[in-house]
């Protein structure tokens, strides 16, 4: 079903986030969205299960123990442990899953890992869930009918006060997310707003309809679930009423690139009256497509000014700020590339891991045949003996087999921070753009205020050698003047809105920063508290074989 | 030297009085490799130790090449049918190529069992060959290797076509087909099926046993990787962030290294042991073919003898003056014929008592090799463990900070 019932499928799991762990996925309250660091048992359990059942090749042989059906939000000590190692040193990740129960912290972050912003109490919580995808058709006045799309149930549960009620179910479908994340785009500049799925035309030919339809939906959850753990976003009316209202999303669409572009422009009217930002854009207000006119004007003229500017023409407004922005973008262009670099080293470690799992339970399976052909065929006490010895290594090998899958969909869920950053960083790269098209606005309407101003310094020397005035003169100047009036409160505003946007960017990229950091020392130390726990179990286990095996023991014998 | 080889051997021989107990001892050391491109090979020194009075004295050293073994190992599969002849190393023309370090040791090791489990061997190492190869010098060597490989010339399609032939009879008696020529006692059966089976299911024990080290070896990269990424990304970061991913990297590489020297311990007394196995189970499957021959060859020319028994008979009768001749012939043919019958009870005897001696020999075998493995496993998850544990105080003090 999701492509990990076999070993290339796992690949997959590694991106996406098994259903099974993201239908129990809390985020815990305080804005962190750690979607990745969750170690909730029910996760643990199904990412396990799906990896390993699937796999096994050992089917009647009882397979990973799995408690009854629990509240994913309290998290046990959530290992499956075999019951001879219960005592195997896992406690600073048990302590600290022990210590969280009313979901609010991952058991993988301990509690004084709070580097992040306290900026809500841990019991403050939201909860989406993308389920039930359906085929819908368009209502349509033609003969032929209109075209199918699919359209996901989208759960919400939180007790954040700003959502009115706990519980909310709608439906949407994928052009209803473009729009929201259109609108988020616009009304949230500067933020480092996580970037929505892709649209993904060619593979949604290739692929199996069904396996794309799986697909999209696990990514529209995380998506949707990096919203609201932003912790500005989760308040946008956008948001909310994606997630609330029923029927039609009353959200303006975006019905054209033109209209997209024009959004530095659309809004400086907005700003002139309202607070320029976040909260005060009244959501139902519609976009016209292509206006006509001074806002197509000015798409050139930002344009043009952009083009000038790249060819060395005027030099832009501020400099010294650049610079230092220049430097911030290029050590984000550099994080990213290593994200990158590290993520997909995680994932050919997380296959290696796998197939290691996998050969280690092919052989152990190898020998269990063995053992019971031995046994049925003996006809000396050799045999018997041997096919005892080949018991003890077999049994070994299933289980170390089952401990590296175990590890494996450990660190995937550790390593996923690294993915989970890549996201990020494209929002980190949203952001910057956002600080670049406003300062570009700004400069076009610096330039352009300045060849106003030079027009009308000309007009003005022209017209006051006319003696008694020039009336057509005079008129043009007037409105020149008004024209420069209006360009200079656009200007204000421009640059009121810049300095708004690089103070977002500024105070974003610093949260960003700070939870980067909590998050890469969780995954570092999930990682190694995993890899230290399980070297230790498989490590008994051959132990144990060894000692079993051990009147073969040559390097003690004295010879 | 192969401790596993002693102990064996001593599980052999009988008990004697220690002082004067006869010995033999041979070893495979100091692979040289010799020669250009097509033409390169390795030589062995191969040192004897002995008191048996059929050797030249105490101590003998002696330069042998490969094919030197596949002479020793064709004359004693010739002379002693019956006998489970210890198999020899594969070929492998291509490996000889690479001539890895691990691969030329694998191969001196392996030889080295091979001419240790011939030399405890209670007939084989009384084999005049065996004395020849030990003993010869180089160009003596070179002559016999030379001589024989018209004659002797097993090529390995003789033996596939052996087997075939053995497998067809052993599939045509499960489906009723009485060949009048097969032997056909339940325990031989039984045993011509079990050594069919035990093939089958040891080479793909062994199949996953060489995946299993090559999963080690892709583990270890995979580690050794991504420790170099993280390391560069650990760059990127402030502290303590930056540190933590730099030692994380570290470590990351050191685990890569233990893995990959695993890999190496878990193809050599791990994977080759079962590939030996597999090897000798082969062996057996030759022997069974040999063993099918004979029978086939006493079984007719007991048929002809009859016949010209009653052939002289009824020429005695007749008292024709070719019953001189057919008087000749027919003792001629009868003892043949009692020579082949000899043969052939003498292969069914070696065969039980070789068939013991190689379940026992393989339960010892097999018992070290699945010890050496599991050590080494726990060896390698406790270095595993401490590896990675040492960074945990690190990444503790800094996720409280």
């Amino acid at each position: 079903m999701m492509g990990s019932e076999n070993a290339d499928g796992f690949e997959e799991t590694n991106l996406n986030v098994p259903k099974e762990e993201m239908e129990n996925l809390v985020l815990n309250g305080d804005g962190t969205g750690d979607v990745n660091g969750d170690s909730s048992n029910s996760a643990y359990r199904s990412a396990v299960s799906t990896l390993s059942t699937a796999h096994d090749p050992l089917s009647p042989l009882p397979t990973v123990l799995t408690p009854a059906d629990s509240d994913p939000l309290t998290a046990p000590s959530s290992y499956i442990e075999p019951p001879s190692y219960a005592d195997v040193i896992f406690s600073p990740f048990d302590e600290t899953s022990d210590s969280e129960i009313n979901g609010g912290e991952d058991s993988s972050l301990s509690p004084d890992s709070l580097s992040r912003s306290p900026s809500s109490s841990s019991s403050d919580y939201i909860k989406i869930t993308v389920s039930n995808p359906q085929k819908e058709q368009e209502t349509s006045n033609s003969i032929v009918g209109g075209n199918t799309y699919i359209t996901y149930q989208i759960t919400t549960r939180t007790n954040l006060p700003d959502f009115g009620v706990s519980e909310s179910s709608v439906r949407r479908r994928f052009r209803d997310v473009v729009t929201l994340a259109d609108r988020l785009a616009e009304s949230y500049r500067g933020f480092c707003i996580p970037p929505r799925p892709d649209k993904s035309v060619v593979e949604s030919q290739v692929m199996q309809k069904q396996e794309f339809v799986e697909q999209r939906r696990v990514a529209l959850e995380k998506y949707l679930r990096r919203l609201s753990a932003h912790p500005v976003i989760r308040k946008s009316d956008e948001l909310k009423v994606f997630l609330q209202v029923q029927g039609k999303l009353p959200l303006p669409m975006s019905t054209d690139v033109a209209s997209r572009m024009l959004d530095g422009a659309v809004k400086l009217p907005k700003q002139l009256f309202g607070e320029g930002g976040a909260s005060a854009v009244p959501v139902h207000e519609v976009v016209q497509p292509a206006r006509g006119g001074r806002d197509l004007l000015r798409l050139f003229k930002e344009l043009r000014q952009s083009v000038s500017n790249d060819w060395g023409g005027s030099k832009p407004a501020v400099v010294e700020e650049d610079k230092e922005f220049l430097e911030k973008k290029e050590k984000m262009l550099d994080l990213e590339q290593q994200i990158i670099n590290s993520s997909q080293q995680a994932e050919s470690l997380v296959k290696a891991q796998q197939d290691m799992g996998e050969t280690m339970g092919e052989l152990g399976l190898a020998f269990i045949k063995l053992t019971k052909f031995e046994n049925e065929e003996a006809v000396f006490n050799s045999q018997r003996t041997r096919a005892t010895d080949m018991k003890n290594l077999a049994t070994a090998a299933v289980k170390a087999s089952r401990f590296y899958r175990e590890l494996n969909s450990q660190t995937v869920k550790h390593l996923d921070t690294l993915h989970e950053y890549l996201g990020m960083m494209m929002a980190v790269q949203g952001a910057f753009a956002d600080r670049s098209s406003a300062l570009l606005t700004v400069q076009t309407l610096l330039s352009e205020l300045s060849s106003l101003q030079a027009r009308a310094e000309k007009l003005e020397a022209a017209s006051s050698k006319v003696f008694g005035g020039d009336k057509s003169r005079i008129r043009k100047i007037e409105e020149l003047k008004e024209t420069i009036k209006v360009t200079e409160d656009a200007k204000n505003v421009a640059i009121r809105e810049y300095e708004r946007i690089k103070d977002n960017n500024r105070s974003e990229v610093e949260r960003l920063d700070g939870e980067r950091r909590a998050d890469f020392m969780n995954m570092m130390k999930g990682f190694v508290v995993n890899q230290v726990g399980y070297a230790e179990k498989i490590s008994n286990v051959w132990a144990r074989a060894a000692e079993e095996t051990s009147q073969y023991d040559r390097e003690r014998q004295s010879s | 030297m192969e401790s596993s080889t002693e102990q064996a051997r001593n599980v052999m021989q009988s008990p004697r009085s220690p002082s004067s107990q006869p010995y033999l001892s041979a070893s495979v050391t100091d692979p040289v490799k010799l020669g250009n491109g097509v033409q390169a090979y390795i030589s062995y020194r191969v040192i004897t130790k002995t008191n048996l009075p059929e050797y030249q004295g105490p101590e003998k050293i002696v330069i042998r090449r490969y094919s030197d073994f596949v002479w020793l190992r064709d004359r004693l599969f010739d002379k002693y049918k019956g006998v489970f002849v210890p198999p020899l190393p594969e070929k492998s023309a291509v490996e000889k190529f690479r001539f890895s370090a691990e691969f030329i040791e694998m191969r001196r090791a392996a030889l080295d069992i091979f001419v240790n489990r011939i030399a405890s061997h209670p007939e084989l190492k009384q084999s005049e060959d065996l004395r020849t190869f030990l003993q010869a010098d180089e160009e003596t060597m070179e002559r016999f290797r030379f001589q024989e490989t018209g004659i002797f010339n097993k090529k390995p399609a003789d033996f596939m076509q052996m087997f075939r032939d053995v497998q067809s009879k052993v599939s045509d008696a499960v489906l009723g087909k009485e060949k009048p020529v097969e032997e056909t006692t339940p325990e031989y059966e039984k045993l011509k099926h079990y050594i069919f089976e035990l093939e089958n299911h040891l080479a793909e024990a062994q199949k996953h046993a060489y995946r299993l080290v090559k999963r080690h070896r892709e583990l270890g990269q995979s580690l050794l990787d991504f420790g170099k990424a993280v390391k560069l990304l650990g760059a990127c970061e402030g502290e303590p962030t930056g540190k933590l991913f730099s030692d994380l990297g570290t470590k990351s590489e050191l685990v890569s290294i233990k893995l990959q020297k695993e890999a190496q311990q878990v193809l050599m007394n791990f994977e080759e042991p079962l590939k030996d196995y597999v090897r000798y189970v082969q062996s057996i499957k030759a022997t069974i073919a040999e063993r099918a021959t004979a029978f086939k060859q006493h079984c007719e020319l007991a048929e002809t003898t009859k016949l010209k028994e009653i052939n002289l008979d009824k020429l005695m009768l007749t008292r024709s003056d070719k019953v001189g001749e057919a008087e000749i012939e027919y003792r001629e043919m009868k003892a043949e014929s009692e020579e082949a019958t000899i043969r052939f009870e003498r292969i069914v005897k070696r065969m039980n008592e070789e068939i013991v001696r190689f379940q026992e020999q393989k339960t010892e075998e097999m018992g070290v090799a699945f010890h050496q493995f599991a050590k080494g496993q726990a060896r390698l998850a406790n270095g595993i463990a401490d590896a990675w544990r040492a960074l945990l105080p690190k990444l503790e003090a800094a996720s409280s900070a």
